[in-house]
């Protein structure tokens, strides 16, 4: 994985920064900047199988263990910020590094704030569902039973912020496009249009990802404003597909991120004895903008609308309910492949969540289920986790997908449903 | 005056020269004035306060786990709304997570509540509305932190002794709660509840909160060390405060901003 590589890279420039900074700043009366980092993380190993035959994967869905260490410390004009996991692999049979967070943190007056560097970045309303959050996600990690947390890739970014009575707005460049890390057939089979099957091993998906620096990069912008505890908020992304959203033509078709522009908004608040979200978002697929290109994505607009309340004694129960609207759908059919089968034009999703708080809040059941009437398929995503002391965690979790047809997002993964069980020491 | 997490959190100096001056002059008989007072020293001392805050949860069995916290305070209006931001130290999984509380001193609404999750970077809002439910998996309930409204009971004073005022306490809405009544045993002269006992529809003690040591810091009489004891479980939670400190003047961070990257106060 490249990501480790950038990532010491980066990791050694902000190290660079900070020790400048500290011999800049030696008037002080500190005896050694570098003694007063707070040292944590956790140790963890995680297992968990195919509870179905899959002919393109290994049976083992996840099979590691994982060291996170995360390193804090802060002068008086910054705070430091490291966080990484070293990985041991037994899926995927190698070692890595995934470096989290390696970022500077400044608040140089009243009204702004800077973050740069390697940072985990998320805005929107969505339970598990992002529209105008268009950071890297890590698909993969999400779907074989990895940590919620994973499911959020970090960014190489800088994001400024300013703060003013009259509404606030965040600034966030990334100067490398970052992908979401997508499947890839790696370790989770997947529906191949062009092979018109499923695919795994035998068919990974080879990407053409725009990779240069200050060019093939992203811009994403947020206003925001609290008006009495309602929560606010405008977006705009410019950058492209996350994850692939196009493909090239030829007998080695690789899968491409077409220019893609996002503008939407989003308001949160207490709606009776709960909390109502609503958010959309306009997708403009800008290399394909009438929607006649077979090869790149329509442009869509995104729509949701969730809710969720106390109905019991620590028993929290949400419902959302999410569309994809395809905004050029005549193109869409009539530049279609002879013989390949279109989507609906609508994408219906509805997920429901239930948590559960018991044993002094030691024990969390939760249950969280996308379901899509219109393409006939759910993923399920039953957890366990019990607190056996404040220091260790034990898991029990799965990821159950169920689909009409092998073609839709998540019947596609019907053979990658799996269970899973993790033990985490934290420290 | 039900929760001791206000307690040590200030007392601004007009008050505690009003709570004296009546302590002065014999007992008093309104029990509306007792309530208020008490209700003013333990949740509105000062103007703001900031506190790092220990619990030892031990269950019936033994078994101990800790939560460490820095809790910073806020007053919109003495005996009104008021702001709440607490940054979790331990354990060390719920590290740099922020709870942060708007609370509502109108009964018909609701406070309104965040969570900042900082491995997801995720501003979260709590659709909870049952404040009768567990802080942090403790002893020590929502309302016993961030107080119970007091019109949500109807106040009796059933007896005044040399050094306390005992107020019987009984809920307007039954049904939310768990509790059929309880009792307060109020400082004549702090008014600093010392004692709460819970009672149960059987009129069976179930849940006693105790301030166990209550110092002066800046003036203002602090309970720094209570215990709250579940009969029942067998569960028992002391809560300690450390670097008490009044009126530091918080400015306005119970917003998005410092719930992303908490205010220099409330780490250190």
């Amino acid at each position: 994985m490249s990501y480790g590589r950038t990532g010491v890279v980066l990791m050694v420039l902000v190290a660079a920064a900070g020790l400048t900074a500290s011999a800049a700043g030696q008037n002080d009366e500190k005896s050694s900047w570098l003694d007063e980092w707070d040292l944590h993380g956790f140790y963890e190993l995680r297992a968990g199988y195919r509870t179905r035959n899959d002919p393109y994967e290994k049976d083992m869905s996840i099979m590691e263990t994982r060291l996170q260490l995360d390193a804090m410390s802060y002068t008086d004009w910054a705070d430091f910020r490291f966080k990484g996991d070293i990985l041991g692999d037994l899926v995927m049979e190698e070692a890595d590094f995934d470096l989290r967070e390696a970022n500077i943190f400044m608040r140089p007056t009243g009204f702004m704030d800077v973050k740069i560097g390697r940072q985990i970045l998320t805005w929107g309303t969505g339970d598990l569902i992002f529209i105008n959050d268009l950071f890297p996600k890590d698909w993969q990690a999400f779907l074989i039973g990895r940590d919620t947390e994973y499911l959020k890739a970090p960014s190489d970014a800088g994001k400024v912020s300013f703060f003013h009575d009259l509404a606030n707005v965040d600034f966030v460049y990334t100067p490398q496009f970052d992908s979401d890390r997508y499947i890839t057939g790696e370790r989770l089979s997947y529906w191949n249009p062009n092979m018109q099957s499923l695919a795994g091993r035998n068919a990974i998906v080879r990407a053409d990802r725009p990779d240069r620096w200050f060019r093939d990069d992203e811009f994403a912008a947020r206003l925001y404003k609290n008006i009495n505890n309602y929560e606010y908020a405008i977006y705009g992304y410019w950058g492209y597909w996350k994850s692939p959203g196009g493909q090239t033509l030829g007998s080695a078709p690789r899968a491409t991120f077409p220019d893609l522009n996002v503008y939407g908004a989003s308001v949160r608040g207490a709606v009776g004895k709960g909390i109502g979200n609503v958010e959309f978002g306009y997708y403009e697929s800008a290399d394909d903008m009438s929607g006649t290109n077979p090869l790149v994505n329509n442009s869509e607009l995104r729509f949701l609308v969730g809710y969720s309340q106390e109905i019991g004694r620590d028993l929290t129960a949400g419902v959302q309910y999410y569309v994809e609207h395809m905004l050029d759908y005549g193109n869409y059919l009539d530049s279609l492949p002879a013989g390949m089968a279109g989507r609906d034009r609508d994408r219906n999703l509805v997920t429901f969540r239930l948590t559960k708080l018991m044993l002094n809040q030691t024990l969390t059941l939760s249950m969280f289920t996308y379901w899509s009437p219109t393409d006939k398929d759910a993923y399920i995503r039953p957890n366990v986790n019990y607190k056996v002391t404040d220091d260790m965690a034990v898991e029990l979790g799965a990821n159950v997908f169920f689909g009409d047809h092998p073609n839709t997002f998540f019947g596609q993964f019907e053979n990658n449903s799996n269970i899973y069980t993790a033990i985490r020491y934290t420290f | 005056m039900k929760t001791l997490m206000g307690l040590m959190l200030a007392v601004s100096a007009v008050f505690a020269s009003v709570l004296y001056a009546a302590a002065d002059g014999g007992p008093l008989t309104d029990v509306d004035v007792i309530v208020n007072k008490a209700n003013l020293a333990a949740y509105y001392q000062g103007d703001d306060g900031k506190a790092s805050v220990k619990m030892t949860i031990t269950d019936s069995k033994g078994q101990e786990r800790n939560r460490e916290f820095t809790i910073l305070r806020k007053d919109i209006a003495d005996g009104g709304d008021q702001n709440y931001f607490v940054y979790f130290d331990r354990p060390a999984d719920v590290r740099r997570m922020v709870f942060m509380v708007h609370k509502r001193a109108d009964m018909s609404k609701d406070d309104d509540r965040w969570l900042y999750l900082p491995s997801l970077d995720l501003v979260r809002r709590i659709a909870a509305s049952d404040k009768r439910t567990s802080f942090v998996g403790s002893d020590f309930l929502y309302e016993d932190v961030s107080g119970r409204s007091l019109e949500e009971d109807s106040h009796e004073l059933i007896e005044t002794t040399d050094t306390s005022y005992v107020v019987k306490n009984v809920p307007k809405r039954p049904e939310t709660v768990e509790f059929s009544y309880y009792t307060v045993t109020i400082d004549r002269k702090t008014f600093v509840p010392m004692k709460m006992e819970y009672y149960d529809t059987n009129g069976r003690l179930y849940r006693t909160i105790e301030s166990v040591e209550v110092k002066e810091i800046q003036g203002f009489p602090t309970v720094v060390k209570s215990v709250v004891k579940n009969l029942n479980s067998g569960s028992t939670t002391l809560m300690e405060f450390a670097n008490v400190q009044y009126n530091i003047k918080v400015g306005d961070v119970f917003t998005e901003r410092y719930l992303r990257r908490p205010p220099r106060e409330a780490i250190r």
